[in-house]
Order: C-alpha cells, then structure tokens, then sequence
C-alpha cells in the first residue's frame, strides 16, 4: 500500500502538535454528538408537547421545593415516572415532558431508594406527610428514609421570595409583575384560609390550608407539604393528547393506576 | 521521523517510528477478536437505525420500521394485562358490589386482587394487614367503623376520601376545636372527659362528669348522640366503647377537645378505576369487621345522611 509521507497529509501528528487544530477538531467531535442528542430536543414534539393545567409553582410551593434541594431528597427520589406497567400501574401515568416545564433545575433524578415523588400530591394527608417526616418508620415500618422532625420546629424564612420569583422569570417561568411583587405575602396566604383566595385567582388550584397541623406557625414543614401535595396534581394527563402511540390499535383502555 | 520505523528485533513487530528517551511504541496489530466485534457493532448498529426510532428529524426521530416507541410498548403491556384479567375483571364489573358475597368464587377473585391493590395504595396507613396505625389512622380490621363498614359504605369512602376540600361528593364533618377556639373552658373541657370517661366505662360517676354531662348534650350530643353512640353519617365515631382512634386517657381525649384531627383520607376515585375500587372494598370488608348491609330504615346510619345520598 503505497501512502504519502505522514508530512503531506493531515495526519495525527499534525492535529497534535498545534493545539488550535486539536482544539477545533475536538470540538467539532464533540459538537456533532450535542447537535444529534441534545439540539432535537427543542423542536421535537416529544418534548414541547403542551399540556393544560401547569402553573408555575406558588411562593410556597417553591420554598418547599427549594427544602426538597437543600435537604437532597432528590438523591433518593425521583420524580420521574417512565412509560413501563410496573411504574405506572405503581406511581400513576408517566410523566410528561412539559410536566417539569417551570422547574430549574428539574427534580427528576437518576435514583430511586424511596418511591418516585412525580405524583405524589393527594396520595396522603398532610398528617400523614407530617408524621412520615417527623418519624418515617412510624407508618412505614421498613422505611430507612432518615427523620426530618427538625422541619417542624423551623420557621420558614420568607424574606426573598420576591428574588427567587424573579430569577425564575429571568430564566423564562411566566410569574407576572403582581405575583412577583405579592410572593412575600402569598407564601403566607397560602396556610391562611381567609386570605388565599387571591392567591388562588394568580395560582389555578393552589390548596390553601394549614399543612402541618399547627395554624400559629409557618414552618418549613408546611412549605415541604405544600410543594408535596401539590406534585403532580396540576395536568390532567388523560386529556393531554399522548402521542407516538399510532402503532397501537384502539381497543379497551385499562385504567389501573 | 518516518525513517525510524524499524522492526523490533524481540518481538518481530514494527515500531511506529516515533521515540522519547530511547522508549519506542510497537505497531502492535487490533485483537482479532476486538477488531471484529467493533466491525459486528457497527452493522448491528445499521440494523438499528432502520428497525428503531434514530435519527432526531423536524417533530420526531425516524419511527423505524418496527414502529416500536416506549409509550406504544407500555400501551401493549398494559392491553396485554387487561386481557389477562379480562374474564374476572368483567365478572366482577357486571356484579353488583353488594351481590358479590353471594357468589363466593367471584368473592374470593375480588378479595385478593383487593389485597394486592391495598398492598400498593393503602398500607402506608392503614398498615399492612388493615391494622392501621396507633393515634393516626385506623384499624379497619375490627367492626368499629366511623362512616359504615357494609359494601356499600366502604367503596363510597374509598371513591370519594373523607374530608377532601377539592371534592364535593368526599365525605366530610368537621369538630369544632372546642378548647383552641375557647367554645369550652379548661373547667368545662375537663368536665366533658370525664362524662366520655363515664359513658366509656373507664371511670365512675363523679359531680364533674354530672356537669360534664349537661354540657356533652349542648355541645356534643348532635353529633356523637345523647347518649355517645356515635353517627356514622357524619364519621362521629362511638364513644361508649373501648376502640379509641386517638386514645382514651384523659390527656388524649383532652387533646381531641381541645383540637380535633378531623382525619383526612385521600379518594381513590380519580386513581383507581372501578373494578380495582371494588376488590378493594370487597378486601377491607373481608377483614373481619365486614357489615351486611343496612336496612334502609336503619336510623342510626341513614339520619345523618347529606343531599348528595352518602350511604
């Protein structure tokens, strides 16, 4: 085989003697495997099919949520139901992409040592909620989920729910003016009965009520309840059209979930 | 440097021309086995492409001629299961639940799909077994029942929850929180634990349960009767026996007064389909304290019954 000598050529030796060849060649490599796998996934379908019904999440939803991280429940719970029986006859209907359209940075985790969290909301009462956190083995006697009583004894802090609302808006979750100017007072309304009917007009099917039992306090119990009772709560995913399921034949739809 | 290249004389093997420090890279040839399993993935990897969903286009990735995608799959697994359980399923769907026990084959399919159901969705309350959990949910394998333990009462509970806000049909009362709110005072409160410490035969009859009394029929009496018997039409348990949810010592019942748990159950409606809803009562009802239906003349069940006809 005859070759030219390795000087003539674009040759390996070239590429890494001259580090802004190997530079742009490497992220010409790199470049192609994001634009097959990551860049598809802000056109296809798949992933910007719209449902009805998502919000973004209430002043305190959101501080529960920002509990959620803070205490890493993400490391052993997912939110994140994927389409097999086992999961869905389990947990309820697979989760949707634009389920966690307002969430930054999604929750839907790589590991499941406790159960999946994506549809949580109403699957148990807040007392319930409040004992498990208090003392998980108290109503799961195999749970090795470790206690988080201290939640109960915390106050919330409050203070920057204004901020946190607008860093949100800024990476594109749709909070208007009014419900960024009112998140200091809307994370208190929404334990209050009499004052969150308001909060209920900016945030379609907010439950408002005392979460943790005790209506004097607003602790970081209540705002953990909150964002869990509201998990999944908000699209009803019958009626979100489901797509890639043309190959399947009408027939009988079993609705065990 | 290409002028290095010289064969190794230990090995017989080429070297590829280049040296550090008198350190030379042999031109060793692939493995065989590696060099075919490479060119192996490469052709499975073409057969991919064209049997599967792969390269991502305008709205979705190319379907493959198989026509396979994960939400198509589940669909089939889950068809695939409904037609497994189709002739018990059905069976149990055309039968009235309150027929059910006549037909005991029918029965025994309800009772243990019911268990399976009650081992995904109910345990983490009720414990496993239906044993419920001390002071927060209760046991339902015994026959003290707060809204009904026939059939029927037990599937309207588990399809509409007790006490969900969000849900008209749910059933729903709530206690007054008479020491919280100051309906009764520390004295009164008192009072009123020893006359349910009385009714409930724990203690002897005292001047303060006489008073306790007076003010159990103003205050307590519309719903949990003159007499303690409890309503199960309003989910006021029975306060003459020994089966206390929340406990029966004076410091628990004083808790009840002064700020009552108005427990919450989640409805299984929406989650559940029919059938599932239906072993499931058919199971709790087998636990031991299963009742025969009411006759619909029953006083004691059928006068706390709202407009929306909860059994």
């Amino acid at each position: 085989m005859v070759t030219p000598p390795a000087e003539k050529r674009l040759s390996h030796k070239k590429l890494e003697r001259n580090v802004s060849l190997l530079g742009l060649f490497a992220l010409v490599a790199v470049a192609i495997g994001g634009i097959v796998e990551i860049a598809p996934l802000f056109w296809i379908d798949n992933t910007i099919e719209k449902v009805d019904g998502m919000r973004p999440y209430t002043p305190l939803e959101l501080a529960g949520r920002n509990i959620y991280m803070r205490e890493g429940c993400y490391t052993c719970h997912s939110q994140m139901i994927r389409p097999f029986r086992d999961e869905v006859e389990r947990y309820g209907h697979y989760s949707l992409a634009a389920e966690s359209m307002y969430d930054h940075p999604f929750q839907w985790g790589s590991k499941r040592t406790g159960p999946d969290l994506a549809r949580v909301g109403g699957r148990y009462s807040d007392e319930w909620h409040k004992a498990h956190l208090i003392d998980p083995r108290s109503v799961v006697p195999e749970s090795i989920m470790p206690p988080y009583a201290f939640l109960a004894e915390r106050d919330l802090y409050t203070g920057d729910m204004q901020n946190d609302l607008t860093a949100l808006s800024r990476v594109g979750v749709p909070y208007s003016k009014a419900a960024i100017a009112a998140a200091n007072d809307d994370v208190k309304a929404q334990v209050d009965p009499a004052a969150g009917i308001d909060l209920q007009k900016r945030y379609p099917k907010a439950q408002v009520r005392d979460f943790d039992g005790n209506p004097d306090r607003l602790s970081e119990m209540d705002a953990l309840i909150a964002y869990l009772q509201m998990l999944g709560t908000l699209v009803d995913v019958e009626k979100a059209a489901p797509q890639d399921q043309t190959a399947v034949p009408a027939g009988p739809q079993e609705k065990a979930r | 440097m290409a002028d290095r290249k010289r064969i190794d004389e230990a090995t017989g093997t080429s070297t590829v021309g280049h040296e550090w420090d008198g350190i030379e890279e042999l031109n060793a040839p692939l493995p065989r086995w590696w060099l075919w399993t490479f060119y192996a993935s490469i052709v499975w990897a073409a057969g991919y492409v064209v049997l599967y969903p792969a390269w991502p286009m305008l709205h979705s990735a190319t379907q493959g001629v198989l026509g396979w995608s994960s939400r198509g799959a589940l669909e089939q697994a889950m068809q695939a299961n409904a037609v497994r359980r189709a002739p018990i399923n059905t069976a149990i769907a055309a039968t009235a639940l309150t027929d059910l026990p006549a037909k005991p084959e029918l029965m025994q399919a309800a009772v243990q799909g019911g268990a399976a159901a009650f081992r995904v969705h109910c345990v983490q309350c009720h414990g496993a077994g239906g044993a419920g959990v001390k002071k927060l949910y209760p046991s339902l394998t015994d026959d003290d029942w707060l809204w009904g333990g026939d059939l029927a009462s037990i599937e309207y509970t588990i399809t509409h929850g007790i006490r969900n806000p969000d849900h008209r049909a749910t059933r729903t009362s709530q206690m007054p929180a008479f020491g919280r709110d100051g309906i009764l005072d520390a004295a009164q409160l008192a009072d009123v634990v020893s006359h349910v410490r009385v009714i409930s035969k724990q203690e002897k009859p005292t001047a303060a349960s006489a008073r306790g009394d007076v003010l159990f029929q103003a205050n307590c009496a519309v719903c949990h009767g003159a007499s303690g018997a409890g309503n199960r039409g309003l989910g006021a348990p029975k306060l003459t026996d020994s089966v206390w949810l929340y406990g029966g010592d004076r410091a628990s019942l004083a808790a009840t007064i002064t700020q009552p748990r108005n427990g919450v159950m989640p409805r299984w409606g929406d989650r559940l389909d029919p059938v599932t809803v239906k072993m499931l009562a058919t199971y709790v009802y087998s636990l031991g304290g299963g009742e025969k239906a009411a006759a619909p003349a029953a006083v004691s069940i059928s006068e706390g019954q709202g407009v929306d006809g909860q059994p």
